[in-house]
């Protein structure tokens, strides 16, 4: 099938402002990654085409962008889950809310500095166990926090946030999810500045719970329901709750 | 030009490189520096378990976990270093649990493990579980997990800085240059000791499992600066990589229960390693694909064979086995959530319903740079140390993998050797002044940049790197040929040529110009495919992943020895193959002397 790639493209080394571009693309595969559709524009029609990407198959968090006006990794979405027919157009422009370095690539600091601000380390300065192995934990409490562990940040939750896009200075979804990961780890110890950070005004209240991360995430993780969880320990308190 | 003071500079955020940083930052003014975003490394890709033998949930030793990778390795591992990894294996998997990560959990609440191809009990016997794991994604636990500890230790990172050259000053190493890739500006490092971490180089190859980005650079850079690769022709290709995209297929799937089916319907496996079947080693399974596909027994009478892990299949080989354990879909889901994804994503095919088409996928580098057991670069056959310089993970050879790395290995390698390196590093530092950089130390790599930048010949890189992936797919793979060798080499070599007089590319600017970086890492690509094929075809036996017609069998009269491949003043290679392999646990133990290797 024959394929138009509709590019937001900008490197402000030499371009007033951003502008779109068109390259058509023929025996595409229906079930191409888009991915592959960039890098042909990159190596056949224009290498100053930019982007980001490496693992190639969704665990890597490189390549998230907008495509057809939603965020997705370009390197996890086939053609044919975009659209079919004997010619498919598809557009791509850069992940919003974070400044444009260059085409596709964007700044990724901001997202970085949110992500650190919350801790997202473990925290445990207890005595080690005394036989010189692992700390235990039984199924049930590695389970709850299972779900955010899976997080690649690679941002398309937190450049898909609307709370994100009226201030950047939200911490987002993306570093809640984070700090969900380490709240609920039954072993760790230091929920309690956590859930600190994320009491302040720019922390977990302001998500409106608007359910764009959660359809953003690649990783289907379940982020306004972690999100909804760090609330809960807020009000709780820190105290981990026991599965059931 | 900026110039930058640390005594110790890693290249790499992987496994390897950050497990060093978390050490050597501890004692010394250390700097990370990565092409990627520490947590867009490789290692976040590995999916099936870090081998160690806890015996958490059956009887396990270090000893047979050293057997096992010596056996695994075709009798080229270097047994001193086989034997510290085996034992260092179980304090490294406890240290990475204590420093946050996740491990999946048996119902003492103790790791998980799983079984996986090649590791066995009491010295080749029955499979044994000793991956330990975190659903199929350990390596992104690890690489999370490890980055994370970083963070809150303050490790300084320079990230998306491209690595492009390494500074001697006569005998010892004094630095590296870099690129900040955002505005294109160069950046020297000046250090007392550089580490590279820097990943494998699959990206050779047309199939393959490996990332873009997976261009054996920190290989290429010290090659060029007089450093040997070592055992370069040993490369492996993993059995069950998703038919035509080469992306992975844990063998924690066979581990599980999953198993190859050809055309027929047959489990083949049961004729090539009748004791472990679809848990043999991966050179042994990938060359019994390879020899169904050539009997036409591929599905369909095509290129790909069937991993079947439905539980109606599995169940049937287990009770056939007389085994107790039978599996079901939810089982299914929550052992191997990303494998399943992968398949619906990629394929449209649930393994949960039906089988996945597979074939041998470029995986693995068992060669790189020579190290001694504290991760310095060793540049001879006589293992003499050059100052400064060190390596770990996949980049370096140490050499535990010999001629095939048994699954699980490369993570507990990563963190076993990174470890190591991390603390050397960190004494000699601290016992070592700075050597004074030479003049103009960024002065020859600029001038190879400008000429990529502004060369206006007629192929476009990507043209030549898939000549080159082509050929070495055809002729340097799974099995080879004299000629077939040849030919790779020579066209490798023309591809050189190409590369260095004929090449153009579009972008000439300074910010984030990927296609000048693309350019470069081809260059490095290039080099070694070169050093792969050339150290191929002079290797006259078959030994693990290197497996030729000419030659089918091991020689163990001539080739117990590591290959040594050097750049000569002409722009050619050396050979040399006087490096003989550490039989130290077989002087003690009958049991680790080279004997036929069967499954
Ligand atoms: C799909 C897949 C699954 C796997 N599963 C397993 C498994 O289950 N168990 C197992 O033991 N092994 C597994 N492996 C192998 C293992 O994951 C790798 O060998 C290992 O992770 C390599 O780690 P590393 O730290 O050496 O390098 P990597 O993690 O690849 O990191 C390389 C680093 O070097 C940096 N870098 C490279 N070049 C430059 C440069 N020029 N300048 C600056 N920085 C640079 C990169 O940015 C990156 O940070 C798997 C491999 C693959 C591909
Ligand atoms: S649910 Fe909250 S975090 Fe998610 S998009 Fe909506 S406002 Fe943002
Ligand atoms: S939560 Fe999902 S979308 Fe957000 S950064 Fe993590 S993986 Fe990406
Ligand atoms: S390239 Fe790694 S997630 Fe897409």
């Amino acid at each position: 099938m024959r394929v138009t790639m509709r590019i937001r493209r900008f490197n402000p080394e030499k371009d007033q402002k951003p502008y779109w571009a068109d390259y058509t693309l023929d025996q595409v595969e229906p079930n191409d990654r888009v991915l592959e559709l960039l890098h042909r524009v990159k190596w056949e029609q224009d290498g100053t085409l930019s982007f980001r990407r490496s693992c190639a198959h969704g665990v890597c968090g490189s390549d998230g962008m907008r495509i057809n006006g939603v965020n997705r990794l370009a390197c996890k979405v086939l053609v044919n889950a975009l659209d079919s027919g004997d010619h498919v157009k598809i557009q791509i422009e850069p992940m919003l809310g974070l400044h444009v370095i260059k085409d596709l690539i964007v700044d990724m600091e901001p997202f970085f500095e949110h992500y650190r601000s919350v801790m997202p380390y473990f925290v445990n300065d207890d005595p080690l166990p005394e036989d010189g192995r692992e700390r235990l934990q039984s199924p049930a409490n590695r389970a709850q926090f299972d779900d955010t562990t899976k997080c690649i940040l690679c941002a398309c939750c937190t450049t898909s946030c609307p709370s994100f896009w009226a201030n950047g200075d939200y911490v987002g979804p993306a570093a809640i999810v984070q700090a969900h990961r380490f709240i609920y780890d039954s072993r760790d110890n230091a929920a309690a500045e956590r859930l600190k950070v994320l009491r302040e005004p720019d922390g977990v209240w302001r998500c409106r719970t608007i359910f764009n991360c959660t359809s953003a995430c690649p990783r289907e993780i379940e982020v306004t329901r972690a999100i909804a969880e760090v609330k809960a320990a807020m009000r709780r308190g820190v105290k981990h709750p026991d599965p059931e | 030009m900026q110039t930058h003071q640390y005594e110790a500079v890693i290249i790499g955020a992987g496994g390897a490189g950050l497990m060093a940083a978390l050490y050597a930052s501890r004692h010394v003014k250390t700097a990370v520096i990565s092409k990627l975003y520490p947590t867009r490394s490789h290692t976040g890709t590995a999916q099936g378990g870090i081998g160690a033998a806890l015996g958490n949930l059956e009887e396990d030793r270090p000893e047979w976990h050293a057997f096992d990778t010596v056996k695994g390795g075709d009798y080229l591992s270097d047994q001193d270093a086989a034997l510290v990894l085996a034992e260092e294996a179980v304090s490294a998997v406890i240290e990475l649990e204590h420093l946050g990560l996740p491990f999946d959990r048996t119902s003492e609440g103790r790791i998980s493990q799983r079984r996986f191809g090649g590791h066995t009990s009491g010295f080749g016997g029955s499979p044994v579980r000793r991956a330990c794991h975190a659903a199929d994604r350990t390596g992104h636990m690890i690489l999370q997990t490890l980055y994370q500890q970083c963070i809150k230790n303050d490790v300084m990172f320079f990230d998306e800085y491209h690595v492009i050259d390494l500074i001697r000053s006569g005998d010892t190493v004094v630095g590296v240059v870099a690129i900040n890739i955002n505005d294109g500006k160069l950046h020297v490092f000046h250090s007392k000791a550089v580490l590279f971490a820097t990943g494998g180089w699959g990206k050779v190859w047309e199939i393959t499992s490996n990332a873009h980005t997976l261009t054996g650079d920190g290989n290429a850079i010290t090659y060029r600066r007089g450093v040997p690769m070592q055992d370069m022709e040993f490369f492996q290709f993993h059995p069950t990589g998703i038919y035509k995209m080469g992306i992975l297929i844990t063998e924690g799937v066979r581990g599980e229960g999953g198993v190859l089916i050809n055309d027929r319907g047959e489990r083949f496996m049961e004729r090539y390693a009748p004791s472990i079947k679809d848990l043999a080693s991966r050179d042994v399974v990938s060359r019994a694909i390879y020899l169904e596909l050539e009997a036409g027994r591929g599905i369909k009478g095509r290129r790909y064979v069937h991993l079947d892990v439905t539980p109606e299949t599995v169940n049937r080989y287990l009770a056939e086995a007389g085994e107790d354990r039978r599996i079901d879909a939810e089982y299914i889901e929550t052992r191997l959530p990303d494998i399943l994804d992968f398949c619906r994503t990629y394929l449209g095919v649930d393994p949960v319903k039906e089988p996945m088409p597979v074939q041998p996928t470029a995986h693995y580098g068992m060669g790189g740079i020579p190290t001694d057991l504290d991760g310095r670069a060793v540049i001879d056959g006589s293992r003499t140390p050059l100052p400064g310089l060190y390596a770990a993970g996949e980049c370096a050879c140490v050499s535990v993998h010999g001629a095939n790395r048994l699954g699980t290995n490369s993570l507990t390698d990563l963190i076993v050797f990174g470890r190591r390196s991390g603390k050397h590093m960190a004494e000699y530092c601290q016992g070592a002044d700075f050597v004074p950089l030479p003049d103009n130390p960024a002065g020859e790599v600029e001038a190879e940049l400008q000429r990529i930048c502004t060369a206006s010949g007629s192929r476009k890189p990507y043209e030549i790197r898939a000549e080159m992936q082509q050929i070495m797919m055809k002729h340097v793979g799974v099995f080879r040929t004299a000629s077939g060798m040849q030919e790779a080499l020579d066209t490798v070599r023309r591809l050189q040529e190409q590369f260095k007089t004929d090449l153009v590319i579009d972008d000439r600017g300074q910010r984030f110009n990927t296609d000048l970086l693309e350019a470069w890492e081809l260059g490095c690509l290039l080099d070694i495919a070169e050093v792969t094929a050339a150290s191929a075809l002079a290797r006259q036996e078959s030994r693990g992943a290197h497996s030729r017609d000419d030659f089918p069998k091991r020689d163990d009269e001539k080739w117990m020895v590591h290959t040594l491949a050097y750049p000569t003043d002409d722009g050619g290679i050396r050979l040399d193959h006087n490096k003989p392999v550490d039989m130290s646990l077989a002087e003690k133990d009958e049991r680790f002397k080279a004997k036929e290797r069967v499954y």
